[in-house]
């Protein structure tokens, strides 16, 4: 079992593993993202008290859930990367990041269009809108870091420290901004509706969470892909590849 | 242990002979929070609301002008590859850069303070909590600072991006810094909240000199 993990930490044979496998990921992305949406957008109710505007949540909280996941996924690669000093976990954290910050700038954004028609607001120093903006702004911090370096294997190390020193971080300051927010006494509007909330609506957004789940694995195997290509692009078994050959033959340059 | 202080004197003295690098931080300090009333207006009660906050960022942004210079020099220089070389851990060394960091940069802060804080009219009581908040909050400005000043060492555009890296992770210190001022202006008292910024600098002294040794490793490696 160890032996074959340890297999495929290499480059070299992760790449056709993630190859075959992003596809499928893809496929179920695709298709729990369609059955999501239709059971949230057609099938489910329209809330009691907010109408029509609340089927953004099915984007909204899945968007936030997997912000956070792969924030902790970003620092599990980290923390394998820096204790094995594999090469194929700095290339996973750094392909998890973009995607982390696209979830969390989502989240945002709809919890944006979400606040103004229910609580008349754009914006509010709400715990978990300001947590998850500073979360956003610790991915920007780590892929600003990442791209500043341009030795890879530097780059990589470094970037995991400041994912696993930010990952470290992310309680306190949730638990600090929600501190502070009751503190000032500020909105103190309920976003959970936890037990409240109809079967159908529920079952909507844990399908949106699987596919956005789907969606971030299917991405990050593809980024992966492009990290390993761009890194071994001096090694033989890149230029070997089939769809290297073709390339090479057809763009002679 | 005799190295640790030999380069906590020897970081001092160097900031004496250089004493313009010191000054300017300072000054820093004093001029951000004298343009804040400027902005705002000079109603009082308004200062007085807003104050915490303000001195608690300038402090903030203050303490951050430094840390470029962290460990910049002493890597250009070669004394950093020498640091790592020697017999005594790196985290010990890094430990005493840090402190002599704090006493450079934080200290005078924390010295300064209350005299700012009388220009927006703070009682003596909420004067005394902010030079204790900035007392056991500097320290954690300038031990967070040295991870990330380990980071971008030697890197393309390393200051702008330290302040990227650095500011949100600043974020627990000052709620809880600026909070401890506000609490004790509005009678509920500031122990918890000193309590916290307390507990907060001893894990990130645990920690931190730790993870910037082994990011200075890393960026000595290449």
């Amino acid at each position: 079992m160890m032996q074959k993990l340890f297999h495929y930490a290499s480059p070299q044979n992760f790449y056709p593993l993630a190859g075959k496998l992003w596809p499928v990921f893809a496929a179920l992305a695709t298709a729990l993202t369609v059955w999501g949406l239709w059971l949230g957008l057609f099938v489910a109710p329209a809330d009691f008290q907010q109408g029509e505007g609340y089927r953004i949540i099915f984007v909204h909280v899945p968007a936030s859930w997997m912000s956070m996941v792969i924030y902790l996924a970003m620092a599990f690669w980290a923390l394998l990367g820096l204790t094995f000093n594999t090469r194929l976990s700095g290339m996973m954290t750094r392909a998890l990041a973009p995607t982390g910050a696209i979830f969390a700038f989502l989240s945002l954004w709809t919890g944006a269009l979400w606040g103004k028609p229910m609580w008349g607001a754009w914006w509010v120093w709400d715990a978990r809108l300001t947590s998850e903006l500073i979360l956003f702004f610790l991915y920007l911090g780590y892929i600003a870091l990442t791209s500043a370096i341009d030795d890879s294997r530097r780059s990589d190390k470094a970037g995991g420290i400041l994912a696993l020193v930010g990952a470290l971080n992310v309680p306190v300051i949730y638990f600090s901004v929600k501190w502070w927010n009751t503190l000032h006494q500020g909105a103190s509007v309920s976003m959970t509706q936890g037990s409240s909330m109809a079967k159908t609506m529920l079952e909507a957004m844990l399908i949106m969470g699987v596919a956005f789940w789907m969606h971030a694995i299917a991405i990050a195997l593809y980024r992966v892909r492009n990290i390993i290509l761009v890194r071994e692009r001096h090694a033989q078994w890149v230029a070997d590849l089939p769809e290297v050959k073709a390339h090479a033959l057809k763009e002679p340059s | 242990m005799s190295a640790f202080f030999a380069i906590v004197q020897r970081d001092l003295v160097l900031a004496m002979r250089r004493k313009n690098e010191v000054i300017t931080a300072v000054f820093f300090f004093v001029v951000v929070a004298a343009l804040f009333p400027l902005g705002i207006g000079p109603e009082m009660n308004t200062l007085r609301l807003v104050a915490p906050g303000i001195l608690w960022v300038g402090a903030l942004l203050a303490s951050m002008l430094s840390l470029g210079r962290m460990f910049a020099a002493d890597h250009a220089d070669g004394t950093l590859e020498q640091m790592a070389l020697s017999p005594s851990s790196l985290s010990l060394l890094v430990a005493a850069k840090i402190l002599a960091h704090w006493l450079l940069s934080g200290l005078p802060l924390v010295l300064l303070a209350p005299v700012l804080g009388l220009q927006f009219d703070l009682s003596a009581s909420a004067l005394w909590t902010l030079t204790l908040s900035l007392l056991l909050g500097t320290p954690i400005l300038s031990l967070i600072g040295a991870v990330g000043a380990a980071l971008t060492l030697g890197v393309r555009g390393g200051d702008v991006l330290l302040s990227l890296l650095v500011l949100p992770l600043y974020v627990p210190a000052l709620v809880f810094g600026a909070g401890a001022v506000q609490a004790e202006i509005s009678g509920l008292g500031a122990s918890a909240h000193l309590s916290i910024l307390a507990a907060m600098a001893l894990v990130a002294a645990v920690f931190s000199p730790w993870a910037s040794a082994a990011s200075l490793r890393i960026a000595l490696e290449s």
